[in-house]
């Protein structure tokens, strides 16, 4: 068990690749063919394009606000990639690659961002709750989803994602509690990207590590190179057949870091140095996977430019898409507040499209 | 005096209190070495050190709950909430012992505290970052609500909310942060809690607002200015207690009444005014006291907000229906 191996006791953290993309402990590469492992490498190169033109449009104006993901695309993607179709994913709002490997079209990825409830909702197949705003808020809904499948006998694992400031939160206490006293099947993935905004890690927690919190609530933890795709796939893979035996909840630390500014809002320069952005640059998942696959011939350069290529038109065609949306019919918003509206509601919806007509 | 915003005014204002009293303390989310999210601390700690103005973890709860303490042990703190929409976590302690301390202790505690946060939409913000949930609070008893819409209103408010013996609500109209400038006294100065402003006089229509649909009032103004309308518009500038004196001798004369708010029209503050007006001034009515206020729908997501904010145009609209009633 490499909760055990790595039990946050030990002061070990779990890794298959350092940072040059080389192999650390032979015997922890998981089995994965070369198709699943491209899948995975260009799940991450597309979070990481549509993150750099997110930015982008932001700055010509053209999206509000966003949270951008470049840096953490290994702790998302190496996670879902663990995971079986019916599982369930709870994200926070950083998880814009995770959710894309777990089937979200782009399009409505950036509906959100652009400003419109078309992103908050997925196909119901694709087991995505919606983004939550409030910090570690979702992570009971994730209890509750693992205790339904718990229940219902649905062999359903629940991955659900929080920060390194959401830890310090009441609800992350409750949830990992709830989850735990209920042997549930649910892994929490806490990104330690290192800051919540301008606060720092340590000023989040005196533990010495995110995963040692999880002995306190009597469940295994373990703290993984968040920047390594196949640690992080191994570490949930256990968690998740765990899980699945009926042994609980699992808490998983990924150590990552959070490249660029908090929201387009934030202003990074302010609260950390350009060294420590310099050092994590160093360590960028993308590229320890992009080497690790092309010494296994899995890959190639030429492969690796024009697959940049074709996702930064990809993203541009999805963005125009976007935009043509343009903005949200009045009745939209009025609609969904109930499955009925209403007398008084719909009596407030038709006077404004009268005094509308009026103002005309 | 100095020119400054409402944004400059919240930071002059904790400045002085804090220079002024060893007792004050701020802290929050980002609030200590960055200064707040919107600036709003900047400089407090480099000034007055980590101990008078610090970050705290992700939480809430402990915010306001640790205020609680600090507040029973001699301490005034400024706990800031970053946003509004992120209180929730926070309503347990508020409830259940900021506002109930003082009458539980049969007055042995007091808390004094102002916990702050920026509220209301109109930015084209994300999800939990535009309500106006200014109702909520002023349903319970014990707490104060106080909501500037001027950065002379906010410097004289917030030095009145620090020195009050008893816990405010200080709602911060994000909106209009940075909107403009005014001239703002260096020296202390107090507008006291409870107190309307009759920013404009007139006799044909009483119009009360806060906030920042004081100025949207004020816009709409401008757009009737060739109407034989006389608006006298009223910034309420504390929703609870809130000064009904004023409303009432103001409807005696204008005999019209109208409410503009962004909160909730179901049980929002406009339905407190107006049961107020109709118990106290019934018979001097011309026309049905009115409301304009959001609609009971979530606020949308920012490519629908327009559907939801109160612009001039529809203010002035609502003016002069309720003037020719
Ligand atoms: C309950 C709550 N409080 C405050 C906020 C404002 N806020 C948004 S993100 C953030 C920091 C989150 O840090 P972390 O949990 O480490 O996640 P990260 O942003 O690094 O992904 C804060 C304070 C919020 N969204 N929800
Ligand atoms: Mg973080």
């Amino acid at each position: 068990m490499l909760t055990k191996t790595y039990s946050p006791l030990k002061d070990k953290i779990l890794e298959v690749l350092d940072y040059k993309g080389k192999v650390v402990n032979e015997k922890l590469v998981p089995k994965l063919d070369k198709e699943f492992l491209l899948n995975m490498y260009k799940t991450m190169m597309l979070g990481r394009v549509a993150d750099t033109k997110a930015l982008q449009y932001q700055r010509q104006g053209r999206i509000l606000t966003y949270a951008p993901i470049k840096g953490q695309e290994a702790a998302q993607v190496g996670v879902i990639a663990a995971l079986d179709k019916q599982d369930w994913m709870v994200p926070a709002f950083r998880e814009l690659a995770g959710m894309l490997y777990k089937g979200a079209p782009l399009k409505q990825l950036f509906m959100y961002w652009y400003g419109n409830e078309e992103g908050n909702h997925f196909d119901k197949d694709l087991k995505i709750l919606p983004i939550s705003v409030p910090i570690a808020s979702q992570l009971n809904h994730a209890a509750g989803l693992a205790y339904a499948s718990k229940i219902k006998k649905k062999g359903e694992v629940v991955v659900a994602y929080v920060g390194d400031g959401g830890t310090s939160h009441g609800e992350f206490h409750e949830a990992v509690n709830f989850s735990a006293v209920f042997d549930l099947p649910v892994i929490i993935i806490i990104q330690n990207n290192q800051w919540a905004i301008s606060t720092p890690r340590s000023s989040q927690t005196k533990a010495k590590t995110l995963a040692h919190k999880a002995i306190g609530y009597g469940i295994e933890g373990i703290q993984v190179d968040g920047n390594d795709p196949l640690a992080m796939y191994i570490a949930t893979k256990e968690a998740k057949e765990k899980a699945l035996r009926g042994e609980g909840p699992t808490l998983i630390e990924a150590l990552t870091y959070r490249l660029g500014p908090h929201t387009t809002s934030d202003d990074p320069s302010i609260y950390r140095s350009d060294d420590e952005v310099a050092y994590w640059e160093e360590r960028d998942p993308i590229t320890r996977f992009r080497i690790y696959l092309i010494e296994l011939g899995h890959w190639t350069l030429e492969e690796d430019k024009a697959l940049i290529k074709e996702y930064k038109d990809y993203v541009n065609k999805i963005f125009k898409e976007v935009e043509e949306t343009g903005l949200i019919d009045l009745d939209e918003v009025f609609k969904y507040n109930y499955e009925t509206m209403s007398e008084d509601l719909q009596n407030q919806l038709n006077e404004y499209k009268e005094y509308i007509k009026e103002a005309k | 005096m100095p020119l400054m915003t409402i944004i400059d005014a919240v930071k002059n204002t904790i400045d002085q209190q804090m220079e002024l009293n060893d007792n004050v303390v701020t802290f929050g989310e980002d609030v200590g070495f960055e200064g707040g999210v919107f600036r709003a601390t900047k400089g407090l700690q480099q000034k007055y050190g980590k101990e008078r103005s610090f970050d705290t973890p992700l939480a809430e709860s402990a915010i306001i709950g640790s205020a609680v303490g600090m507040a029973v042990n001699g301490l005034i703190p400024i706990p800031e909430i970053q946003f509004s929409g992120f209180v929730f976590p926070a309503i347990n302690q508020i409830i259940t012992h900021v506002a109930r301390y003082r009458n539980r202790t049969k007055g042995t505690y007091s808390l004094p505290m102002v916990i702050r946060m920026p509220y209301g939409g109109g930015i084209r913000a994300l999800e939990h970052h535009s309500e106006s949930i200014e109702s909520l609070f002023a349903h319970i008893p014990g707490l104060k609500v106080v909501i500037p819409s001027t950065p002379y209103d906010t410097k004289g408010l917030l030095t009145a909310a620090i020195k009050d013996p008893d816990p405010v609500i200080f709602l911060e109209p994000k909106r209009i942060y940075r909107a403009f400038k005014q001239e703002v006294p260096t020296e202390e100065y107090i507008v006291p809690i409870g107190k309307a402003k009759v920013v404009q006089q007139g006799d044909t229509i009483t119009v009360v607002a806060w906030g920042a649909m004081v100025r949207e009032v004020e816009n709409a103004i401008k757009l009737l200015e060739n109407e034989k309308i006389n608006v006298e518009l009223i910034d309420l500038r504390t929703i609870q207690p809130y000064d009904k004196q004023t409303l009432i001798n103001s409807v005696k004369k204008t005999g019209r009444f109208l409410v503009v708010h962004e909160a909730y029209k179901s049980y929002g503050p406009g339905a407190e005014l107006i049961a107020t007006i109709n118990e106290q001034a019934f018979l001097y009515l011309e026309a049905p006291p009115t409301r304009l206020a959001g609609f009971d729908i979530t606020i949308p997501l920012p490519k629908g907000e327009h559907h939801f904010i109160i612009t001039p145009k529809r203010i002035a609209n609502e003016i002069k229906k309720v003037s020719s009633f």
